[in-house]
Protein backbone atom coordinates (compact mmCIF):
# COMPACT_ATOMS: atom_id res chain seq x y z
CA UNK A 1 0.00 0.00 0.00
CA UNK A 2 1.28 3.34 -1.19
CA UNK A 3 -0.22 7.03 -1.17
CA UNK A 4 -0.56 8.31 -4.16
CA UNK A 5 0.30 11.86 -2.89
CA UNK A 6 3.30 13.10 -0.86
CA UNK A 7 5.37 15.67 -0.22
CA UNK A 8 8.54 16.79 -0.98
CA UNK A 9 11.16 17.88 1.12
CA UNK A 10 15.18 16.91 1.06
CA UNK A 11 15.78 16.60 4.79
CA UNK A 12 12.40 16.66 6.80
CA UNK A 13 11.77 13.01 6.58
CA UNK A 14 14.74 11.95 7.89
CA UNK A 15 14.53 14.83 10.71
CA UNK A 16 10.74 12.99 11.43
CA UNK A 17 12.37 9.36 11.73
CA UNK A 18 15.76 10.37 13.48
CA UNK A 19 14.10 9.80 17.12
CA UNK A 20 12.92 6.37 16.50
CA UNK A 21 15.90 5.61 14.63
CA UNK A 22 18.54 6.71 16.93
CA UNK A 23 16.87 4.92 19.96
CA UNK A 24 16.35 1.93 17.91
CA UNK A 25 19.93 2.02 17.22
CA UNK A 26 21.58 2.22 20.43
CA UNK A 27 19.05 0.78 22.25
CA UNK A 28 17.97 -2.14 20.17
CA UNK A 29 20.66 -3.16 17.57
CA UNK A 30 24.04 -1.96 19.57
CA UNK A 31 23.45 -4.26 22.43
CA UNK A 32 21.49 -7.57 20.20
CA UNK A 33 25.02 -6.93 17.98
CA UNK A 34 26.88 -7.19 21.63
CA UNK A 35 24.79 -9.80 22.85
CA UNK A 36 26.05 -12.22 19.53
CA UNK A 37 29.53 -11.11 19.83
CA UNK A 38 29.97 -11.65 23.49
CA UNK A 39 28.23 -14.80 22.73
CA UNK A 40 31.54 -16.37 20.79
CA UNK A 41 33.81 -15.09 23.82
CA UNK A 42 34.69 -16.93 27.30
CA UNK A 43 36.72 -15.08 29.98
CA UNK A 44 39.59 -16.45 30.81
CA UNK A 45 39.35 -17.83 34.55
CA UNK A 46 41.49 -14.59 35.78
CA UNK A 47 39.01 -12.68 34.34
CA UNK A 48 42.03 -10.92 32.47
CA UNK A 49 40.79 -10.88 29.30
CA UNK A 50 38.34 -12.44 27.02
CA UNK A 51 39.17 -15.28 24.47
CA UNK A 52 37.33 -16.14 21.35
CA UNK A 53 35.64 -19.77 21.60
CA UNK A 54 33.74 -20.04 18.80
CA UNK A 55 30.56 -21.74 19.01
CA UNK A 56 31.68 -23.26 22.54
CA UNK A 57 29.37 -21.85 24.65
CA UNK A 58 26.63 -23.16 22.71
CA UNK A 59 27.92 -26.19 22.97
CA UNK A 60 27.84 -25.99 26.79
CA UNK A 61 24.78 -24.45 27.20
CA UNK A 62 23.16 -27.59 25.30
CA UNK A 63 25.63 -30.17 27.40
CA UNK A 64 24.59 -28.30 30.11
CA UNK A 65 21.88 -30.46 32.16
CA UNK A 66 20.60 -27.13 34.06
CA UNK A 67 20.15 -25.30 30.62
CA UNK A 68 18.30 -28.47 29.17
CA UNK A 69 16.17 -28.71 32.28
CA UNK A 70 15.17 -25.45 31.98
CA UNK A 71 13.91 -25.31 28.10
CA UNK A 72 11.78 -28.22 29.53
CA UNK A 73 10.32 -26.00 32.28
CA UNK A 74 9.68 -23.33 29.98
CA UNK A 75 7.39 -25.59 27.96
CA UNK A 76 5.60 -26.92 30.82
CA UNK A 77 5.05 -23.41 32.24
CA UNK A 78 4.04 -21.76 28.83
CA UNK A 79 1.60 -24.63 27.91
CA UNK A 80 0.06 -24.67 30.98
CA UNK A 81 -0.22 -20.62 31.19
CA UNK A 82 -1.65 -21.09 27.99
CA UNK A 83 -4.17 -23.89 28.34
CA UNK A 84 -5.14 -22.45 32.30
CA UNK A 85 -5.85 -18.92 31.05
CA UNK A 86 -7.10 -19.59 27.09
CA UNK A 87 -9.60 -21.92 28.40
CA UNK A 88 -10.75 -20.30 31.65
CA UNK A 89 -11.23 -17.18 29.38
CA UNK A 90 -13.36 -18.53 26.24
CA UNK A 91 -15.72 -20.54 28.96
CA UNK A 92 -16.17 -16.68 30.47
CA UNK A 93 -16.73 -15.20 27.05
CA UNK A 94 -19.16 -17.86 25.63
CA UNK A 95 -21.32 -16.70 29.55
CA UNK A 96 -20.75 -13.01 28.89
CA UNK A 97 -22.31 -13.74 25.24
CA UNK A 98 -24.76 -15.69 26.00
CA UNK A 99 -25.76 -13.20 28.40
CA UNK A 100 -26.10 -10.35 25.45
CA UNK A 101 -25.73 -6.83 25.60
CA UNK A 102 -26.24 -6.38 29.56
CA UNK A 103 -22.44 -8.39 29.94
CA UNK A 104 -21.26 -4.78 30.11
CA UNK A 105 -21.32 -4.80 33.92
CA UNK A 106 -19.44 -8.27 34.33
CA UNK A 107 -16.82 -6.99 31.82
CA UNK A 108 -15.37 -4.15 33.84
CA UNK A 109 -15.23 -6.99 36.35
CA UNK A 110 -13.34 -9.55 34.38
CA UNK A 111 -10.64 -6.73 32.46
CA UNK A 112 -9.25 -4.95 35.63
CA UNK A 113 -6.43 -7.66 36.15
CA UNK A 114 -5.11 -6.75 32.55
CA UNK A 115 -4.05 -3.70 34.38
CA UNK A 116 -2.23 -5.29 37.42
CA UNK A 117 1.35 -6.01 36.97
CA UNK A 118 2.78 -9.26 36.60
CA UNK A 119 5.02 -8.60 39.55
CA UNK A 120 1.98 -7.26 41.87
CA UNK A 121 -0.42 -10.47 40.53
CA UNK A 122 2.80 -12.52 42.07
CA UNK A 123 2.49 -11.01 44.85
CA UNK A 124 -0.92 -11.34 45.36
CA UNK A 125 -1.24 -15.07 44.64
CA UNK A 126 2.09 -15.56 47.28
CA UNK A 127 0.18 -13.89 50.07
CA UNK A 128 -2.15 -16.29 49.55
CA UNK A 129 -0.41 -19.11 49.40
CA UNK A 130 2.40 -18.78 52.02
CA UNK A 131 2.86 -21.74 54.06
CA UNK A 132 2.33 -19.86 58.01
CA UNK A 133 -0.08 -17.12 56.92
CA UNK A 134 -1.42 -17.67 53.53
CA UNK A 135 -5.89 -18.30 53.49
CA UNK A 136 -5.60 -21.00 50.97
CA UNK A 137 -2.72 -22.35 51.70
CA UNK A 138 -4.39 -22.63 55.53
CA UNK A 139 -7.69 -24.26 54.13
CA UNK A 140 -5.08 -27.01 52.35
CA UNK A 141 -3.89 -27.46 55.57
CA UNK A 142 -7.50 -28.46 57.11
CA UNK A 143 -7.75 -31.01 54.34
CA UNK A 144 -4.52 -32.36 55.41
CA UNK A 145 -2.35 -30.97 52.72
CA UNK A 146 0.90 -29.17 54.06
CA UNK A 147 1.45 -26.44 51.32
CA UNK A 148 5.45 -24.84 51.15
CA UNK A 149 5.97 -23.61 47.24
CA UNK A 150 9.54 -22.79 48.61
CA UNK A 151 10.19 -26.47 49.18
CA UNK A 152 8.46 -28.09 46.57
CA UNK A 153 9.08 -27.38 43.00
CA UNK A 154 5.56 -28.92 41.61
CA UNK A 155 3.96 -26.29 43.93
CA UNK A 156 6.20 -23.82 43.00
CA UNK A 157 5.15 -24.75 39.29
CA UNK A 158 1.45 -24.61 40.08
CA UNK A 159 1.53 -21.19 41.73
CA UNK A 160 3.39 -19.15 38.91
CA UNK A 161 1.33 -20.52 36.64
CA UNK A 162 -1.77 -20.05 38.78
CA UNK A 163 -0.73 -16.04 38.84
CA UNK A 164 0.48 -15.90 35.51
CA UNK A 165 -2.87 -17.20 34.16
CA UNK A 166 -4.64 -15.29 36.33
CA UNK A 167 -3.60 -12.19 34.78
CA UNK A 168 -3.64 -12.93 31.39
CA UNK A 169 -7.52 -14.15 31.69
CA UNK A 170 -8.76 -10.63 30.48
CA UNK A 171 -7.01 -10.15 27.82
CA UNK A 172 -7.81 -13.50 26.54
CA UNK A 173 -11.64 -12.96 27.85
CA UNK A 174 -11.94 -9.69 25.61
CA UNK A 175 -10.30 -11.13 22.26
CA UNK A 176 -13.13 -14.33 22.61
CA UNK A 177 -15.31 -12.16 23.34
CA UNK A 178 -14.97 -9.71 20.59
CA UNK A 179 -14.92 -13.10 18.29
CA UNK A 180 -17.62 -14.36 19.48
CA UNK A 181 -19.73 -11.46 18.54
CA UNK A 182 -18.67 -11.44 15.59
CA UNK A 183 -20.64 -14.80 14.52
CA UNK A 184 -23.85 -13.78 12.40
CA UNK A 185 -26.31 -14.98 15.02
CA UNK A 186 -28.27 -16.24 12.20
CA UNK A 187 -26.09 -19.17 11.44
CA UNK A 188 -26.40 -20.00 15.21
CA UNK A 189 -29.98 -19.87 15.02
CA UNK A 190 -30.55 -22.07 11.90
CA UNK A 191 -28.33 -24.56 14.03
CA UNK A 192 -30.93 -24.18 16.85
CA UNK A 193 -34.33 -24.27 15.00
CA UNK A 194 -32.67 -27.97 13.29
CA UNK A 195 -32.26 -29.13 17.12
CA UNK A 196 -28.50 -28.29 17.78
CA UNK A 197 -27.98 -28.94 21.21
CA UNK A 198 -26.14 -26.00 23.12
CA UNK A 199 -22.44 -28.40 23.46
CA UNK A 200 -23.28 -29.13 19.64
CA UNK A 201 -23.75 -25.94 18.32
CA UNK A 202 -20.59 -25.04 20.18
CA UNK A 203 -18.00 -27.60 19.11
CA UNK A 204 -19.58 -27.40 15.24
CA UNK A 205 -20.01 -23.66 14.43
CA UNK A 206 -18.61 -21.50 17.05
CA UNK A 207 -15.78 -23.29 17.94
CA UNK A 208 -14.09 -23.57 14.59
CA UNK A 209 -15.38 -20.00 13.00
CA UNK A 210 -13.39 -18.77 16.57
CA UNK A 211 -10.27 -20.31 15.19
CA UNK A 212 -8.30 -17.49 13.78
CA UNK A 213 -8.85 -15.51 17.23
CA UNK A 214 -7.99 -18.87 19.14
CA UNK A 215 -4.54 -18.78 16.94
CA UNK A 216 -3.88 -15.45 17.12
CA UNK A 217 -4.25 -15.76 21.55
CA UNK A 218 -1.97 -19.19 21.01
CA UNK A 219 1.01 -16.93 19.82
CA UNK A 220 -0.14 -14.05 22.24
CA UNK A 221 0.34 -16.38 25.63
CA UNK A 222 3.07 -18.32 24.55
CA UNK A 223 4.69 -15.00 24.15
CA UNK A 224 3.51 -13.61 26.95
CA UNK A 225 4.63 -16.53 29.28
CA UNK A 226 8.26 -16.41 27.75
CA UNK A 227 8.78 -12.69 28.04
CA UNK A 228 6.72 -11.18 30.20
CA UNK A 229 6.10 -13.47 33.14
CA UNK A 230 9.67 -12.53 34.94
CA UNK A 231 7.74 -9.97 37.40
CA UNK A 232 5.85 -13.03 38.51
CA UNK A 233 8.47 -15.48 39.17
CA UNK A 234 10.94 -13.43 40.32
CA UNK A 235 8.61 -12.64 43.31
CA UNK A 236 7.28 -15.72 44.05
CA UNK A 237 9.73 -17.96 43.85
CA UNK A 238 12.84 -16.34 42.27
CA UNK A 239 13.54 -19.40 39.85
CA UNK A 240 13.83 -21.78 42.56
CA UNK A 241 13.56 -24.33 44.39
CA UNK A 242 16.45 -26.35 42.34
CA UNK A 243 15.61 -23.68 39.72
CA UNK A 244 12.23 -25.39 39.21
CA UNK A 245 10.99 -22.28 38.08
CA UNK A 246 13.98 -20.85 36.22
CA UNK A 247 12.38 -20.50 32.66
CA UNK A 248 14.52 -19.18 29.53
CA UNK A 249 14.05 -15.70 30.22
CA UNK A 250 14.85 -15.68 34.34
CA UNK A 251 18.26 -17.90 33.51
CA UNK A 252 19.22 -14.91 31.02
CA UNK A 253 19.12 -13.05 33.98
CA UNK A 254 20.13 -15.32 36.79
CA UNK A 255 23.25 -16.28 34.83
CA UNK A 256 23.96 -13.00 33.35
CA UNK A 257 23.56 -10.65 36.58
CA UNK A 258 23.33 -12.35 39.43
CA UNK A 259 26.10 -15.32 38.33
CA UNK A 260 27.99 -12.95 36.19
CA UNK A 261 28.46 -15.64 33.34
CA UNK A 262 28.61 -13.26 30.53
CA UNK A 263 29.32 -15.72 27.51
CA UNK A 264 26.75 -18.17 28.83
CA UNK A 265 24.47 -15.34 29.10
CA UNK A 266 24.78 -13.82 26.28
CA UNK A 267 24.69 -16.89 23.87
CA UNK A 268 21.26 -17.33 25.49
CA UNK A 269 19.71 -14.51 24.90
CA UNK A 270 21.20 -15.38 20.45
CA UNK A 271 18.69 -18.25 21.50
CA UNK A 272 16.01 -16.77 22.54
CA UNK A 273 16.74 -13.84 19.66
CA UNK A 274 15.92 -16.85 17.57
CA UNK A 275 12.84 -18.00 19.43
CA UNK A 276 11.24 -15.04 19.75
CA UNK A 277 11.95 -14.42 15.82
CA UNK A 278 10.49 -17.72 15.06
CA UNK A 279 7.52 -16.44 17.00
CA UNK A 280 7.47 -12.90 15.20
CA UNK A 281 7.50 -14.82 11.92
CA UNK A 282 4.49 -17.13 12.80
CA UNK A 283 2.72 -14.30 13.95
CA UNK A 284 2.72 -12.07 11.33
CA UNK A 285 2.54 -14.87 8.39
CA UNK A 286 -1.32 -15.54 10.61
CA UNK A 287 -1.74 -11.98 10.37
CA UNK A 288 -1.08 -12.24 6.38
CA UNK A 289 -3.70 -15.02 5.91
CA UNK A 290 -6.30 -13.16 8.21
CA UNK A 291 -6.69 -10.28 5.51
CA UNK A 292 -7.24 -12.43 2.78
CA UNK A 293 -10.47 -13.46 4.83
CA UNK B 1 -37.12 -9.48 19.18
CA UNK B 2 -34.96 -11.39 21.21
CA UNK B 3 -33.07 -14.38 19.05
CA UNK B 4 -34.23 -17.85 20.01
CA UNK B 5 -30.11 -19.03 21.40
CA UNK B 6 -30.53 -16.60 24.13
CA UNK B 7 -31.62 -18.20 27.04
CA UNK B 8 -34.72 -17.65 29.09
CA UNK B 9 -35.98 -18.72 32.84
CA UNK B 10 -33.23 -21.32 35.12
CA UNK B 11 -30.86 -21.28 31.93
CA UNK B 12 -30.48 -17.60 31.82
CA UNK B 13 -29.64 -17.55 35.76
CA UNK B 14 -27.44 -20.26 35.42
CA UNK B 15 -25.39 -18.19 32.88
CA UNK B 16 -25.68 -15.11 35.26
CA UNK B 17 -24.51 -17.64 37.97
CA UNK B 18 -21.25 -18.98 36.32
CA UNK B 19 -20.12 -15.49 35.16
CA UNK B 20 -20.14 -14.55 38.62
CA UNK B 21 -18.48 -17.60 40.14
CA UNK B 22 -16.09 -16.77 37.42
CA UNK B 23 -15.62 -12.88 39.08
CA UNK B 24 -15.41 -13.91 42.36
CA UNK B 25 -12.16 -16.29 41.55
CA UNK B 26 -10.78 -13.94 39.65
CA UNK B 27 -11.31 -10.75 42.36
CA UNK B 28 -10.34 -13.30 45.42
CA UNK B 29 -6.84 -12.10 45.35
CA UNK B 30 -8.06 -8.65 45.14
CA UNK B 31 -10.58 -8.76 48.21
CA UNK B 32 -8.16 -10.62 50.51
CA UNK B 33 -5.51 -7.99 50.09
CA UNK B 34 -7.53 -5.16 50.66
CA UNK B 35 -8.87 -6.67 53.85
CA UNK B 36 -5.76 -7.71 54.80
CA UNK B 37 -4.12 -3.93 53.99
CA UNK B 38 -6.64 -2.94 56.93
CA UNK B 39 -5.62 -5.35 59.30
CA UNK B 40 -3.06 -5.71 61.83
CA UNK B 41 0.16 -8.33 61.31
CA UNK B 42 -1.08 -9.83 64.86
CA UNK B 43 -4.53 -10.31 62.59
CA UNK B 44 -3.08 -11.81 59.93
CA UNK B 45 -0.37 -14.51 62.41
CA UNK B 46 -3.41 -15.86 64.49
CA UNK B 47 -5.42 -17.82 62.57
CA UNK B 48 -8.36 -17.77 60.81
CA UNK B 49 -7.28 -14.14 59.22
CA UNK B 50 -10.60 -12.31 59.52
CA UNK B 51 -13.01 -11.83 55.93
CA UNK B 52 -14.00 -8.35 56.50
CA UNK B 53 -12.34 -5.19 56.81
CA UNK B 54 -10.11 -4.10 59.96
CA UNK B 55 -9.72 -0.67 61.22
CA UNK B 56 -6.01 -0.16 60.60
CA UNK B 57 -6.81 1.22 56.97
CA UNK B 58 -5.65 4.60 57.50
CA UNK B 59 -2.63 3.79 59.89
CA UNK B 60 -1.41 0.55 57.16
CA UNK B 61 -1.52 3.24 54.46
CA UNK B 62 0.13 5.94 55.53
CA UNK B 63 2.82 4.02 57.37
CA UNK B 64 3.36 2.72 53.57
CA UNK B 65 3.48 6.10 52.17
CA UNK B 66 5.23 8.05 54.14
CA UNK B 67 7.88 5.38 55.72
CA UNK B 68 7.64 2.31 53.33
CA UNK B 69 11.15 0.08 54.13
CA UNK B 70 13.68 1.39 52.79
CA UNK B 71 12.25 4.19 50.84
CA UNK B 72 8.52 5.67 51.27
CA UNK B 73 5.70 4.21 48.82
CA UNK B 74 4.58 7.76 47.80
CA UNK B 75 8.85 8.36 46.52
CA UNK B 76 8.48 5.26 44.14
CA UNK B 77 4.57 5.97 43.24
CA UNK B 78 6.12 9.30 41.85
CA UNK B 79 9.00 7.57 40.18
CA UNK B 80 6.76 5.51 38.16
CA UNK B 81 4.92 8.11 37.59
CA UNK B 82 7.39 10.30 36.04
CA UNK B 83 8.37 6.71 34.32
CA UNK B 84 5.07 5.22 32.74
CA UNK B 85 4.44 8.93 31.69
CA UNK B 86 8.04 9.45 30.08
CA UNK B 87 7.52 5.99 28.41
CA UNK B 88 3.55 6.54 26.77
CA UNK B 89 4.64 10.27 25.85
CA UNK B 90 7.88 9.53 24.38
CA UNK B 91 6.27 6.68 22.36
CA UNK B 92 3.50 8.21 20.87
CA UNK B 93 5.13 11.43 19.78
CA UNK B 94 8.44 9.36 18.26
CA UNK B 95 5.79 6.74 16.30
CA UNK B 96 3.63 9.58 15.26
CA UNK B 97 6.01 11.52 13.46
CA UNK B 98 8.18 8.45 12.17
CA UNK B 99 5.15 6.81 10.67
CA UNK B 100 4.24 10.49 9.36
CA UNK B 101 7.21 10.51 7.62
CA UNK B 102 6.84 7.01 6.31
CA UNK B 103 3.55 7.49 4.75
CA UNK B 104 3.67 11.03 3.53
CA UNK B 105 7.19 11.09 1.89
CA UNK B 106 9.26 9.48 -0.49
CA UNK B 107 12.99 9.39 0.39
CA UNK B 108 16.10 7.11 -0.48
CA UNK B 109 15.88 5.02 3.09
CA UNK B 110 12.10 4.95 3.15
CA UNK B 111 11.69 1.35 3.24
CA UNK B 112 15.08 0.34 5.27
CA UNK B 113 13.89 2.30 8.02
CA UNK B 114 10.99 0.75 8.01
CA UNK B 115 12.01 -2.71 8.60
CA UNK B 116 14.76 -1.65 10.97
CA UNK B 117 11.82 0.06 13.04
CA UNK B 118 9.71 -3.44 12.47
CA UNK B 119 12.64 -5.88 13.50
CA UNK B 120 12.55 -4.39 17.45
CA UNK B 121 9.51 -6.43 17.41
CA UNK B 122 11.60 -9.41 17.31
CA UNK B 123 14.20 -7.60 20.46
CA UNK B 124 11.91 -7.31 23.67
CA UNK B 125 14.58 -5.93 26.60
CA UNK B 126 14.26 -9.50 28.17
CA UNK B 127 16.48 -10.66 25.46
CA UNK B 128 19.10 -8.21 25.08
CA UNK B 129 19.12 -7.56 29.22
CA UNK B 130 23.02 -7.89 29.96
CA UNK B 131 24.44 -5.56 26.66
CA UNK B 132 21.50 -3.26 27.24
CA UNK B 133 22.01 -2.49 30.94
CA UNK B 134 26.20 -2.45 29.55
CA UNK B 135 25.14 0.99 27.66
CA UNK B 136 23.17 2.36 30.03
CA UNK B 137 25.96 2.04 32.52
CA UNK B 138 28.32 3.28 29.68
CA UNK B 139 26.42 6.22 29.21
CA UNK B 140 26.08 7.14 32.82
CA UNK B 141 22.01 6.46 32.46
CA UNK B 142 22.22 4.28 35.89
CA UNK B 143 19.65 5.89 38.41
CA UNK B 144 18.37 8.65 36.44
CA UNK B 145 14.49 9.02 34.59
CA UNK B 146 16.46 8.89 31.13
CA UNK B 147 17.93 5.81 31.67
CA UNK B 148 14.12 4.43 32.76
CA UNK B 149 12.48 6.06 29.69
CA UNK B 150 14.85 5.86 26.83
CA UNK B 151 15.52 2.92 26.51
CA UNK B 152 11.69 1.23 26.16
CA UNK B 153 10.62 4.39 23.99
CA UNK B 154 11.36 3.19 20.67
CA UNK B 155 7.66 1.19 19.05
CA UNK B 156 7.48 -1.03 16.40
CA UNK B 157 3.41 -1.29 17.02
CA UNK B 158 2.70 2.37 17.86
CA UNK B 159 4.77 2.86 14.56
CA UNK B 160 2.78 0.12 12.47
CA UNK B 161 -0.74 1.22 14.39
CA UNK B 162 -0.14 5.20 12.58
CA UNK B 163 0.48 4.16 9.45
CA UNK B 164 -2.47 2.11 9.44
CA UNK B 165 -4.15 5.31 10.44
CA UNK B 166 -2.68 7.86 7.56
CA UNK B 167 -3.16 5.20 5.16
CA UNK B 168 -7.17 5.73 5.78
CA UNK B 169 -6.88 9.51 5.57
CA UNK B 170 -8.52 10.31 1.96
CA UNK B 171 -5.88 12.01 -0.10
CA UNK B 172 -7.88 14.64 -1.15
CA UNK B 173 -7.31 15.93 2.24
CA UNK B 174 -3.61 16.49 1.23
CA UNK B 175 -4.23 17.79 -2.25
CA UNK B 176 -6.82 20.72 -0.49
CA UNK B 177 -3.87 21.19 2.12
CA UNK B 178 -1.47 21.92 -0.70
CA UNK B 179 -3.94 24.06 -2.73
CA UNK B 180 -4.34 25.87 0.38
CA UNK B 181 -0.72 26.83 0.71
CA UNK B 182 -0.01 24.54 3.72
CA UNK B 183 3.24 22.67 4.24
CA UNK B 184 4.03 19.33 5.68
CA UNK B 185 4.33 20.54 9.07
CA UNK B 186 0.80 22.55 9.05
CA UNK B 187 -0.90 19.21 7.60
CA UNK B 188 0.65 17.45 10.53
CA UNK B 189 -0.10 19.94 13.33
CA UNK B 190 -3.77 21.33 11.89
CA UNK B 191 -5.50 17.84 10.13
CA UNK B 192 -3.16 15.05 11.16
CA UNK B 193 -3.00 15.51 14.24
CA UNK B 194 -6.60 16.21 15.29
CA UNK B 195 -8.00 13.30 12.96
CA UNK B 196 -5.35 10.77 15.07
CA UNK B 197 -7.11 12.33 18.34
CA UNK B 198 -8.67 8.67 19.08
CA UNK B 199 -6.34 6.67 18.21
CA UNK B 200 -3.79 8.76 20.58
CA UNK B 201 -6.03 8.61 23.46
CA UNK B 202 -6.95 4.85 23.08
CA UNK B 203 -2.89 4.29 22.56
CA UNK B 204 -2.35 6.37 25.70
CA UNK B 205 -4.08 3.64 28.16
CA UNK B 206 -2.10 0.80 26.79
CA UNK B 207 1.19 2.09 26.97
CA UNK B 208 0.28 4.08 30.39
CA UNK B 209 -0.01 0.60 31.84
CA UNK B 210 2.54 -0.54 29.97
CA UNK B 211 4.76 2.23 31.78
CA UNK B 212 3.85 1.85 34.95
CA UNK B 213 4.01 -2.16 35.23
CA UNK B 214 7.77 -2.66 34.05
CA UNK B 215 9.83 -4.89 36.03
CA UNK B 216 12.84 -5.70 35.27
CA UNK B 217 14.17 -2.89 33.58
CA UNK B 218 13.75 -1.04 36.93
CA UNK B 219 15.21 -3.62 38.54
CA UNK B 220 18.31 -3.85 36.49
CA UNK B 221 19.15 0.14 36.77
CA UNK B 222 17.79 1.38 39.83
CA UNK B 223 20.45 0.92 42.28
CA UNK B 224 19.86 3.48 44.54
CA UNK B 225 16.84 3.02 46.44
CA UNK B 226 15.69 6.04 45.91
CA UNK B 227 14.92 5.27 42.02
CA UNK B 228 12.77 2.77 42.79
CA UNK B 229 9.76 2.11 40.97
CA UNK B 230 6.89 0.87 43.26
CA UNK B 231 6.20 -2.28 40.83
CA UNK B 232 9.65 -3.40 41.21
CA UNK B 233 10.57 -1.44 44.72
CA UNK B 234 7.58 -3.84 46.47
CA UNK B 235 10.02 -6.90 45.61
CA UNK B 236 12.41 -5.47 48.24
CA UNK B 237 9.76 -5.34 51.05
CA UNK B 238 9.07 -9.23 50.72
CA UNK B 239 10.36 -11.48 52.86
CA UNK B 240 13.50 -14.16 52.16
CA UNK B 241 13.97 -17.02 53.92
CA UNK B 242 11.51 -17.02 57.67
CA UNK B 243 12.00 -13.29 58.29
CA UNK B 244 9.17 -11.43 59.58
CA UNK B 245 7.70 -8.83 57.55
CA UNK B 246 4.72 -6.32 57.89
CA UNK B 247 2.50 -8.15 55.35
CA UNK B 248 -0.16 -4.93 55.92
CA UNK B 249 1.92 -2.95 54.71
CA UNK B 250 3.19 -5.13 51.75
CA UNK B 251 -1.02 -5.35 50.72
CA UNK B 252 -1.49 -2.00 51.29
CA UNK B 253 1.43 -1.11 48.83
CA UNK B 254 0.92 -3.77 46.64
CA UNK B 255 -2.81 -1.79 46.33
CA UNK B 256 -1.14 1.00 46.09
CA UNK B 257 0.77 -0.16 43.29
CA UNK B 258 -2.14 -0.91 41.23
CA UNK B 259 -4.50 1.83 41.66
CA UNK B 260 -3.20 3.87 38.79
CA UNK B 261 -3.74 1.69 36.33
CA UNK B 262 -6.81 0.13 37.02
CA UNK B 263 -8.25 3.56 37.36
CA UNK B 264 -7.11 3.65 34.06
CA UNK B 265 -8.54 0.96 32.47
CA UNK B 266 -11.81 1.14 34.13
CA UNK B 267 -12.37 4.67 34.15
CA UNK B 268 -11.49 4.39 30.22
CA UNK B 269 -12.83 1.21 29.53
CA UNK B 270 -14.08 1.63 25.95
CA UNK B 271 -10.65 3.70 24.86
CA UNK B 272 -8.80 0.92 26.35
CA UNK B 273 -10.56 -2.26 24.55
CA UNK B 274 -10.24 -0.23 21.38
CA UNK B 275 -5.97 0.37 21.81
CA UNK B 276 -6.01 -2.83 22.92
CA UNK B 277 -8.29 -4.72 19.95
CA UNK B 278 -6.51 -2.27 17.09
CA UNK B 279 -2.90 -2.35 18.64
CA UNK B 280 -2.78 -6.37 18.07
CA UNK B 281 -4.20 -5.97 14.49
Amino acid sequence: MEKRVFFRNRWLPYILVAPQIAVTLVFFFWPAGEAIYQSVFMPDPFGLKTNYVGLANFQFLFTDPYYRNSFATTAVFSFSVTAVSMSAALWLAVLADRVGKKAGGYTTLLIWPYAVAPAIAGVLWMFLFMPSIGVLARALGHFGYSWNHSLNGGEAMILVVIASAWKQISYNFLFFLAGLQSIPRSLIEAAAIDGASFSRRFWTIVFPLLSPTTFFLLVVNVVYAFFETFGVIHTITGGGPQQSTSILVYKVFSDGFVGQDLGSSAAQSVILLLLVGGLTIIQFRYIERRVQY
Amino acid sequence: MEGMVEKRGWGLWLTHLGLIAGICIICYPLYIALIASTLTQADLVTPPMPLLPGGHFLENYRDALFSGMSVPVWKMMANSMVMALGITIGKIAISLISAYAIVYFRFPLRSFFFWMIFLTLMLPVEVRIVPTYEVIAGLHLLNSYSGLILPLVASATATFLFRQLFMTIPDELVEAARVDGAGPVRFFLDILLPLSRTNIAALFVILFIYGWNQYLWPLLITTEPEMNTIVMGIKQMLPTGDQTVEWPVIMATAILAMVPPVVVVISMRNLFIKGLIESEK
